[in-house]
């Protein structure tokens, strides 16, 4: 429609105004070049967002690749048995200590050796792997092994401390994962219950008191829910279930504050999805004879469902990424647990505490709070694309 | 769609005609639905008591030299004349070395001090009120004989006082170890140097890029990537968009960030963690908000309006420019209102950035260090001592406060759109 328009537009309509009639006019195109530089500099705004997102995956892919290839020395409880000098290629590293395996790049004081072969504790060399500079070294030198963080122990290892050699993501994930789940838990059944009274049963005038309390609960910062965790929730848990079961710290009381956070995102989106349901079903369903009860749950939700799930998926993905909360309320520090009244560290928590202050570039904490970061965009994209595809795919589309 | 005479637990086929229970079972749905509602507005209430409740309240004040002893012939230090006062700053002060007299004697000379300002400076550093307890707004109101037993057993010597945590003082006084005159100021104007960045470079670039999507982009494939990419921006985790500017802002572009590159070298050097890094970044972060908002506005705009425009022979963006913005306008500026509001609550960003955990002098360039209202608020909950907790609370009110303002305006531009446009 507009494409017409433009093109009618384009043709030089000022000479046919200004009167020049004899004139021969030419009906082609004009190039109007401030019109197209225009649509450039629009074009390039729009562009913004693909770079923000390459650039969100070529940073975390990047520090997470170098976190990943990062040779890390590690002890031997091996030293030199004698001194070596520049051109000897062979050593007695003793029998005691670590097991050295030919293949295995080893440093001894500044130069960096690759093992050709092993027998009996007396070491060959190649010298001067990796480009270091070839020197003799004293009886005594401490041998050390290098290792690199595979995927394997990324996510079967049970803990994370990365100053001592330990890169176990479970223990951060199962603690998001509680967090989570338990947030989930507080929200889906308040948030639908929530979506279905206001698309239900409200009169007009409720809904336009509950709704904008609502949206002020999902307009406050979540710091300052973090502080509702930590003063409120907190002592009441330990109120209700005891000060020995509940720690000052703990994942339950952080995992119900993200609920309640979440629960205006759920019912919102979940009472757009009830809306949609045409009128025609509800009359049907009551004209069948059916109770508001039964019409809600049986008619109504069912033919609502893509939309439900979506706001449960995309809900999730919130409860995930969600940080201040837990940062303040569930600990610091990574702790392999499942029982939610104990203290632990989430992915995002875990990231916030390590970048807080001045974290120096390329030291093994910077490079791993990004390899958690690119698990996390991963985990949430992908949730987010499923809740897209849902929508597309099973909404019901009535006439 | 299932059928509900099918399904009722009793085998398929058989009708349950049982209508009161049926109805008994239809009321206590609806109760259960509006619980839940109730319990969703009982959350926000008692959140907001929450805070109000630490806000506020009585505290026991000792001091470390009682007032009545620095008397002079019987004259409290009320009444004192200013030679008096400067007498007794002297006599108590000189303690430490002497050197606190000489730096507020090279601040001022005692002769052009108002008279005011040296009782002030008597009463902080002689008398020295602390803060040795403090009770909840609402163990202030109903608990009162409490707070005096404890107070008789605990801080004999303690006076007790209403302490409002929220008072202009705060506002204005600039942060400090100290939670009792610690302020906020450093904090606001750090939020609102970051916020006007947040505006400069997100507003410009989603309205352009919303007009893009809406009055320019045909189904090309790009274009749908595009929005595809933006629906998708908006739902990553703030997080991640801090260690983006991390990364980038504060790692890469550091020359640009940090002001190096303009000539701008700061004795405070932050090394790329400048509110330009915190500004951009919180950009990004609501630039899909704001585009998508945008959207909404523009789509809003009758197609006649257009129509009318093309058919006087206007090009696309003249009219764009003159009939699609203005009448989408209002939309816009309450979408990237409720955008800018959500940057202003940002706080895992701005941490990861880099703001700064103490500062207090006020940011004075985009290329200053910077600490804001929420980084303020979380660093003071997280402390274990209860004075910081009042503190935290009483920022939390001036978070609240300016947010309901902005969402305010948002609600008065809004209803105002409808108006013209019915």
């Amino acid at each position: 429609m507009t494409q017409t328009f433009q093109e009618r537009s384009s043709t030089s309509q000022d000479d046919v105004l200004a009167g020049s009639y004899n004139r021969t006019k030419s009906l082609k195109k004009r190039r109007r070049w401030g019109e197209m530089f225009i649509q450039v500099v629009l074009f390039t705004s729009g562009l913004i967002s693909i770079l923000t997102t390459v650039g969100i995956a070529y940073e975390l892919g990047k520090e997470s690749l170098n976190f990943f290839t990062r040779q890390m020395w590690e002890q031997t409880n091996k030293t030199l048995q004698s001194s070596i000098d520049a051109d000897q290629t062979e050593f007695d590293a003793g029998t005691s200590g670590f097991t050295l395996n030919p293949g295995d790049v080893i440093r001894v004081g500044d130069e960096a050796m690759e093992i050709q072969s092993v027998s009996q504790g007396v070491v060959s060399v190649e010298r001067g792997a990796q480009d270091t500079a070839i020197s003799s070294h004293p009886r005594g030198t401490e041998i050390f092994t290098s290792r690199r963080v595979s995927l394997v122990e990324f996510f079967t290892g049970t803990k994370w401390n990365p100053q001592i050699g330990q890169f176990g993501i479970l223990p951060l994930l199962t603690s998001t994962l509680i967090v989570s789940t338990i947030a989930m838990l507080v929200s889906l059944p308040l948030g639908l219950s929530i979506a279905i009274y206001l698309s239900e049963y409200a009169t007009d005038r409720a809904r336009r008191l509950i709704k904008p309390v609502l949206e002020i609960l999902s307009g406050i910062p979540t710091v300052v829910y973090g502080y509702f965790a930590l003063t409120f929730m907190t002592p009441l848990l330990r109120a209700i279930l005891g000060r020995d079961v509940v720690e000052v710290y703990n994942m339950a009381s952080g995992g119900i504050v993200v609920g309640i956070l979440i629960i205006p995102m759920v019912s919102s989106m979940s009472e757009d999805a009830l809306s949609a349901v045409p009128r025609s079903l509800r009359e049907a369903a009551y004209g069948m004879g059916a109770t508001k009860l039964e019409t809600a749950l049986r008619v109504i939700v069912p033919a609502a469902t893509s939309g439900i799930v979506a706001a449960f998926i995309v809900a999730v993905s919130r409860a995930i990424g969600e940080t201040m909360i837990v940062a303040l309320s569930v600990g610091a520090g990574p702790n392999f647990t499942f029982n939610p009244f104990r203290p632990a560290e989430t992915m995002t928590g875990h990231i916030v505490r390590i970048s807080g202050g001045d974290i120096s570039y390329d030291s093994i904490d910077y490079n791993s709070i990004f390899a958690i970061g690119l698990f996390l965009f991963f985990v949430t994209l992908t949730l987010n694309i499923i809740s897209q595809q849902v929508v597309k795919r099973f909404r019901e589309v009535y006439e | 769609m299932k059928n509900i005479f099918q399904e009722n637990g009793k085998g398929q086929g058989t009708f349950d005609t049982n209508l009161a229970a049926r109805h008994r079972r239809g009321k206590f749905g609806e109760i259960v639905f509006r619980a839940s509602t109730t319990i969703g507005i009982i959350a926000l209430i008692v959140l907001i008591l929450n805070i109000i409740n630490s806000a506020f309240g009585y505290v026991a004040i000792e001091n470390q030299i009682p007032p009545e002893d620095l008397a002079i012939n019987g004259i409290t230090i009320e009444k004192l004349h200013k030679t008096d006062l400067v007498y007794i700053l002297k006599q108590n002060v000189s303690q430490g070395g002497g050197g606190l007299i000489r730096r507020f004697e090279s601040e001022m000379t005692w002769e052009d001090r108002p008279r005011e300002e040296v009782y002030d400076l008597v009463v902080e550093r002689v008398v020295e009120p602390t803060v040795v307890d403090t009770w909840s707004l609402y163990d202030s109101l109903f608990n009162k004989d409490k707070i005096q037993a404890e107070m008789a057993a605990d801080w004999p010597k303690a006076t007790l006082e209403f302490e409002s945590w929220l008072d202009y003082k705060f506002l204005v006084t600039p942060q400090s170890p100290d939670p009792e005159i610690a302020g906020v100021r450093t904090a606001i104007l750090g939020s609102l140097w970051t916020i006007a960045i947040t505006i400069l470079f997100a507003f410009p670039l989603g309205v352009s890029a919303a007009i893009y999507l809406e009055e320019y982009a045909g189904d090309h494939f790009i274009n749908r990537i595009i929005q595809t990419n933006i629906n998708n921006l908006a739902g990553v985790p703030s997080i991640i968009y801090g260690m983006l500017g991390l990364a980038i802002l504060v790692r890469t572009l550091e020359p640009i960030t940090s002001g190096a590159a303009f000539g701008i070298t700061d004795p405070t050097t932050a090394n790329g963690r400048t509110i330009l890094s915190a500004g951009v970044t919180l950009g990004l972060l609501v630039l899909p908000l704001i585009i998508i908002n945008a959207q909404e506005a523009i789509k809003a705009v009758p197609n006649s309006l257009r129509q009318a425009s093309y058919g006087m022979g206007a090009t696309r963006w003249q009219t764009v420019w003159n009939h699609v913005l203005p009448n989408a306008l209002p939309g816009i500026l309450t979408g990237a209102i409720l955008s800018i509001s959500r940057a202003i609550g940002e706080t895992a960003p701005l941490v990861v950035v880099g703001a700064s955990t103490f500062i207090t002098f006020d940011p004075n360039s985009p290329f200053s260090k910077f600490t804001t209202l929420p980084i303020q608020i979380w660093q003071w909950t997280a402390r274990p001592q209860d004075e910081y907790r009042n503190i935290a609370a009483a920022a939390i009110l001036v978070l609240l406060f300016l947010l309901l303002t902005l969402n305010a305006v948002a609600v008065i531009l809004r209803n105002r759109y409808r108006k013209e446009n019915i």
